[in-house]
């Protein structure tokens, strides 16, 4: 048996390390955060042949959505007021925000599985925050299809919709899709708390998560009454895509809200981030992990 | 000041039950009812109870994974879940029933990834790592999938684990759960070789005794979670007057049963081939010698104080909680 001594105590120097970076705090937990990205990507890859099938049958859910819209437009010329290709707009800005949240905060819908392995508590005692290992732990690199699919919609509808391009409405094209993720993240992450209070609440979570894309695939003026209102300004879903594409298309809202409101996408995505990091730090304190 | 100090501390939760075919009633459920206890660094503390006690329960508030309904816990003078990543940097833990390691990946992987997390300098963890895989035999599966390992190769790695960053304290939920008994052998060497070289706390939840009496020379009780029993283990033999045993096998049957001073016949068994002795005063040399001049002896077996038999006793002795007198589980 060996001196066990220096099992815990300092370490004697022995052969200089390779990588010894005198690195700051910072950059230790980039770095960490880099590792557990890495780990994710190695896992997965021991998986090649299904990981290749999942690739490709990742991108048949966001063919679809934007198959739904041009069969709508085989049997009509307008809806709610927008034509093919200012509709492709809305879809394009609302597939890629919503595929590339998914790709990154999506997997966070598997909180209660989280919990339940316990592989929430694991992380718990790292020193590390929560969210990001989850996120980082479980990266589903196989959606990476999707946000390709969704970014290739994006750029063709907009770069055939005829828009009049502006130093504005170029900064806005940038801007929107990113606002979009972030939003579309926030709500992944708001509506995964719920699971703090009740375990088996999935499916509430996902009714409004996949409730929230299917929405944003078209123009709100199709909706109506109260549903509208709820999902469009109360949950705020209408600034993913509706009205950044009526900035970019330079319409005017039928609804009769002012231009400016396609321009307040980014602060819509920032408030829901607030809130949903609030909904987190609260609910992780409500946290009762499990029985043993 | 000690490492880990508890005081008053509670853990609620509300479940709902059903009563009827379709309401629902909210039910507090203390786990936690009020625990004050210290930790001075370098103790080795077994912390035992029947399930549902709060052992879990209270380690989960310690490393800042649980929320304390009320009081207050310090470990290394940090307050848990508002300083938990700066309290994860000084503490290990092993989970028994979960995982620190990454599932598709080699073992070698988990600690390279983990000293990235922990921000160890790479000579240190070098240097550690050399000493675990020396003393816990983790050469021969070091390029295995952890999937891939058995259960109790795959502690062996969650141990080291949960050492590559040298935490102070040490916190082991059920660590020979499921473990065969050369595993359990190789986890307890270990554990008890850490505690030789003295700058780590180690507190340990089990249901395993003879984790307890190999290791820890302070062992806390709880039941209903609230602290019975804290102190060492010979004064939890002598306050519950548990003793070894002498077992003795003969050819025989004895007409009368035999005296031996200093060591009362306790049971008869097999119909008057086994007896067996409590040690008292009298030594196991001097109960063989009494017993061989008596009959032929075909076995003698000593049986250690049974820890198990004394907490058993101790756990069904009344607790009162919340004013009515509860009976713990068998």
């Amino acid at each position: 048996m060996a001196e066990p001594g220096t099992l815990t105590g300092p370490a004697p120097a022995v052969a200089p390390p390779e990588d010894e970076r005198p690195a700051g705090r910072r950059s230790g937990v980039l770095g960490a955060y880099r590792a557990l990205l890495g780990a994710q990507a190695r896992s997965q890859a021991a998986y090649r042949t299904s990981f290749v099938v999942d690739l490709v049958g990742n991108v048949g859910a966001t063919v679809f959505d934007v198959v739904t819209v041009l069969v709508l437009f085989g049997v009509t010329r307008e809806l709610g007021g927008f034509t093919l290709h200012e509709a492709l707009v809305i879809v394009g800005l609302s597939s890629f925000a919503f595929a590339t949240a998914d790709l990154l905060v999506g997997n966070i819908e598997r909180l209660p599985r989280y919990v339940r392995t316990g592989l929430f508590d694991a992380v718990l005692v790292r020193p590390l925050a929560a969210l990001p290992q989850l996120l980082l732990m479980d990266l589903p690199l196989r959606k990476v299809s999707r946000v390709v699919f969704g970014l290739a919609v994006l750029v063709a509808s907009v770069t055939s919709a005829g828009i009049h391009w502006t130093a504005g409405r170029v900064a806005l094209v940038l801007v929107a899709p990113l606002a979009g993720v972030v939003f579309f993240g926030a709500i992944f992450v708001t509506t995964s708390t719920v699971s703090f209070y009740w375990i088996d609440s999935g499916e509430l979570a996902n009714s409004v998560t996949y409730g929230g894309r299917d929405f944003t695939s078209y123009p709100v003026t199709v909706y109506g009454g109260w549903f509208r209102a709820l999902f469009a300004y109360g949950m705020g879903f209408a600034f993913v895509s509706y009205h950044p594409a009526l900035a970019l298309l330079g319409r005017a809202d039928p609804l009769g809200l002012p231009g400016w409101v396609g321009w307040a996408a980014p602060g819509v995505a920032l408030v829901a981030a607030a809130i949903a990091a609030l909904a987190w730090r609260v609910g992780i304190r409500h946290y009762r992990s499990t029985g043993s | 000041m000690s490492v880990i100090e508890m005081s008053g501390l509670r853990k609620e939760f509300t479940v709902r039950v059903k009563v009827g075919r379709l309401r629902r009633e909210k039910r507090v459920v203390t786990a936690v009812d009020g625990i004050d206890l210290r930790v001075e660094r370098g103790e080795m503390l077994g912390y035992i109870g029947p399930n549902g006690a709060g052992k879990s329960t209270t380690l989960k508030m310690l490393t800042g994974v649980l929320m304390p309904s009320a009081g207050e816990a310090r470990v290394c003078g940090l307050r848990p879940v508002a300083e938990r990543t700066r309290l994860a940097m000084r503490i290990g833990v092993v989970f028994g029933q979960r995982s620190q390691l990454w599932w598709d990946l080699p073992l070698r992987d988990s600690f390279d990834l983990l000293r990235h997390v922990y921000r160890v300098p790479a000579g240190e963890h070098a240097t550690r790592l050399a000493r675990c895989r020396d003393l816990l035999d983790l050469d021969e599966f070091l390029d295995t999938p952890v999937r891939q390992l058995s259960l109790g190769q795959r502690m062996r790695g969650e141990l080291t684990a949960a050492l590559l960053h040298s935490p102070e304290v040490l916190f082991l939920d059920e660590p020979t759960i499921g473990l065969d008994v050369v595993s359990k052998q190789a986890v307890r060497g270990f554990l008890a070789e850490l505690g030789r070289a003295g700058d780590t706390t180690l507190v340990l939840t089990t249901h395993d005794l003879a984790d307890i009496e190999r290791l820890c020379h302070r062992l806390v009780v709880i039941d209903h979670g609230r602290v019975v029993h804290d102190g060492s283990i010979a004064a939890l033999h002598s306050r519950y007057g548990s003793r070894r045993m002498v077992v003795a096998e003969l050819d025989a049957v004895l007409s009368e049963p035999p005296e031996l001073p200093g060591a009362p016949l306790q049971r008869v068994e097999a119909d008057g081939h086994r007896l067996v002795f409590a040690l008292e005063s009298a030594t196991v040399a001097e109960v063989v010698a009494g017993l061989a001049g008596l009959a032929t002896l075909r076995d003698i077996s000593i049986v250690e104080p049974d820890i198990e038999e004394v907490v058993a006793r101790l756990y069904r002795a009344p607790v009162e909680v919340g004013g009515a007198a509860v009976t713990g589980a068998p």
